[in-house]
């Protein structure tokens, strides 16, 4: 799955931020000299014209969520379809909180992602640093067992995994959601891509010499040096995990649901009424847009960084 | 003192043994470092299995087992309301599936939305990506917006897009009907209840694959470019000719990746109408949604995990053929040379 070489002449470790890892941002720097990459040529208007129909296309979907969500479920049955916001917007937004149980579903994904996003973080440097830097046996079998399961999708083994927590009792228990989910292939492999460039290996055999045992090496030579991509992958991861769908659907029930499990039983008429349907959407979808509003660039430079590792 | 042992043992030198130490001191001293340097090897050889340790054991007891415990499963009759026992069936699941409308139905419609919602989301962000990658203003803000439907999860943009497809009140009907074409009962039809499904994924999708594509573009020499325009080729001709043979690895991985995604295709057809059925006539019932109606409406786990044992081989006979198709193509480059 190599798919393009990072930018050659580069021994600086490869950035991690807005700009994709290549560095690239038109403009802000006229000099440039060889061996980068890139087109340089001006957009003329047709070109935003473009980009901003299909930026519109892409919040239009949200924006209008917010506004179907502050009006009665008898005026969302009339047409034309409002385009402006109504006034029952808190009304519906504390009916899908308290009836449609999404207050509670928010604390429970907030809880699972936080612990997914964590352990998937933690291991997958682990496991990345040790097959990007160290040396041991079966290595590179193991990591192309690691490559291979990432195409793998874990709706495949959800039958067994159901008679294990029925068999445990734990269907309806957060811990069945959290479980399964607490490493990732991709990690692993996002981690080690990063690692093997920007973790030099005279570093690690400086904390050697003096004297450090492996941990140590870990925690104050591997973890500093690891914490950008670390960051990238535990947003990749949390938003993944917010949004997990299949799973929590089998495990959990309306009594102590996930936001998409709640979601679930909103869209299936357990409160029939589409402002509030909307405002419940609105409730589970806002907390990642905030996040991406705030941390949007480093996102997008997150996902075209692994892209060019991936 | 001790740093000429380390060395001897670091990992750059394989671990080679340890040289007496320097200078013959007291039997003591050297005794000590001996003590020393094993531990010091021990560390070096163990530690890489610890590191990995925790991820193995995770995902075999998260992954692989269960996904190989499903082919043993789908050997078996085993109901919902008593999953502990299994009762051996032999292939009996597997051939009801032979001869299961349902089944071939689900696949059939997995195929289709799979590949109308595919195609065209890789056509757009190839076109789009090639925009962005232009020398522009308000770069972040576009591919930032584009990626927002990607934080936006299945349930939510599933009901949201019921909706706007809404029969009688959605505004897709209603803005048809401004150019005067009647109300569409997009639910109830079969292809038009897959195009709007696929429409839900493409959404979702666009902006994640456009910024990989824009990625790779950006990871192009410019000599080529440059090049390629002192050759007088016009931008279409550049991007035919450099950017997509330069992009080929990365389309062909984003083909894989949403080959997959498609073949589980599951949350949009369970919401989009309201049960596991995915619609009265099953017209957008997909395998993943056959396989929860089978477990957890029918009650039957073994059939279901036939189900799930269809999917992994539909899976690898994709793997298979993608591989051809990616040995074919990379023989055409190495005879030209890049």
């Amino acid at each position: 799955m190599t798919t393009t070489a990072p930018p050659t002449g580069s021994t600086s470790p490869v950035r991690v931020d807005g700009d994709g890892g290549s560095g690239d941002q038109p403009g802000r720097r006229p000099r440039r000299t060889g061996g980068k990459a890139g087109r340089q040529m001006h957009a003329g208007w047709l070109t935003y014209a473009i980009l901003t129909v299909f930026a519109i296309g892409s919040l239009f979907p949200l924006v209008w969520t917010a506004i179907a969500a502050s009006h009665s479920n008898t005026r969302l049955a009339q047409t034309p379809p409002p385009f402006t916001f109504g006034d029952r917007l808190w009304e519906n937004l504390d009916t899908a909180w308290n009836t449609g149980n999404m207050g509670m579903a928010l604390f429970n994904t907030l809880f699972v992602a936080s612990a997914i996003t964590i352990s998937t973080v933690l291991f997958a440097t682990l496991a990345g640093y040790a097959f990007a830097k160290l040396r041991f046996r079966a290595k590179n079998l193991l990591l192309l067992l690691v490559i291979g399961t990432m195409m793998v999708p874990p709706q495949l083994g959800v039958v067994p995994l159901y008679m294990a927590i029925a068999e445990l009792g734990w269907t309806n228990r957060l811990q069945a959601v959290i479980l399964p989910m607490m490493v990732s292939a991709f990690g692993v492999f996002f981690m080690r891509q990063y690692l093997v460039q920007a973790l030099p290996k005279e570093l690690i055999e400086a904390a050697r010499v003096d004297g450090a045992h492996s941990l140590r090496v870990v925690w104050h030579v591997v973890l500093p040096v690891a914490r950008p991509a670390m960051a990238v992958l535990g947003m990749l991861t949390f938003v993944m995990a917010w949004n997990e769908f299949f799973w929590p659907i089998i495990a959990l029930t309306q009594q102590n649901p996930t936001v998409q499990v709640a979601l679930t039983g909103l869209g299936r008429g357990y409160v029939p009424d589409q402002g509030v349907i909307m405002a419940g959407a609105l409730l589970g979808t806002l907390p990642l847009l905030i996040a991406f509003a705030v941390f949007g660039r480093q996102i997008v430079g997150g996902i075209m960084h692994g892209a060019l590792k991936g | 003192m001790t740093s000429h042992d380390l060395n001897a043992a670091s990992p750059a030198e394989g671990g080679a043994a340890p040289r007496p130490a320097k200078g013959g001191d007291d039997e003591r001293e050297r005794r000590r470092q001996r003590r020393r340097s094993w531990r010091y090897r021990m560390d070096t050889k163990a530690s890489p299995y610890g590191f990995i340790l925790p991820f193995f054991l995770f995902f075999g007891a998260f992954g692989l087992f269960p996904l190989l415990f499903t082919g043993w499963a789908a050997l078996h009759r085993v109901r919902l309301q008593d999953p502990g026992s299994m009762e051996w069936a032999g292939f009996h699941n597997f051939t009801r599936l032979m001869s299961d409308e349902f089944f071939w139905n689900a696949l059939a419609n997995t195929f289709t939305i799979g590949l109308i919602s595919t195609v065209p989301q890789l056509c757009i962000a190839l076109g789009l990506a090639h925009l962005l990658n232009y020398k522009m203003r308000g770069s972040n803000f576009f591919r930032v917006a584009m990626l927002t439907p990607y934080a936006t999860s299945v349930a939510a943009a599933t009901l949201v897009f019921a909706m706007l497809y809404g029969r009688d009140y959605g505004m897709i009907n209603w803005a048809l009907g401004l150019v005067g074409i009647d109300n569409i009962d997009w639910e109830g039809g079969s292809w038009t209840s897959q195009f709007a499904i696929s429409t839900i994924v493409i959404w979702r999708w666009t902006g994640y694959n456009t910024l990989i594509y824009l990625a790779a573009m950006q990871a192009v020499p410019k000599d080529l470019y440059e090049s390629a325009a002192l050759d007088g080729a016009s931008a279409w001709k550049q991007f035919l000719h450099v950017t997509l043979p330069s992009l080929r690895p990365t389309i062909l991985f984003t083909i894989v990746v949403s080959t997959i995604g498609a073949t589980q295709l599951f949350g949009e057809p369970l919401l989009f109408g309201s049960g596991p059925s995915g619609g009265s006539q099953n017209q957008y019932q997909t395998l993943g949604l056959y396989m929860y109606e089978m477990g957890w409406f029918n009650f039957n786990l073994g059939r279901a995990s036939a189900i799930a044992w269809a999917m992994f081989l539909l899976l690898i006979i994709i793997g298979l053929i993608y591989w051809a198709v990616s040995k074919w193509v990379t023989r055409g480059t190495t005879g030209k040379g890049d």
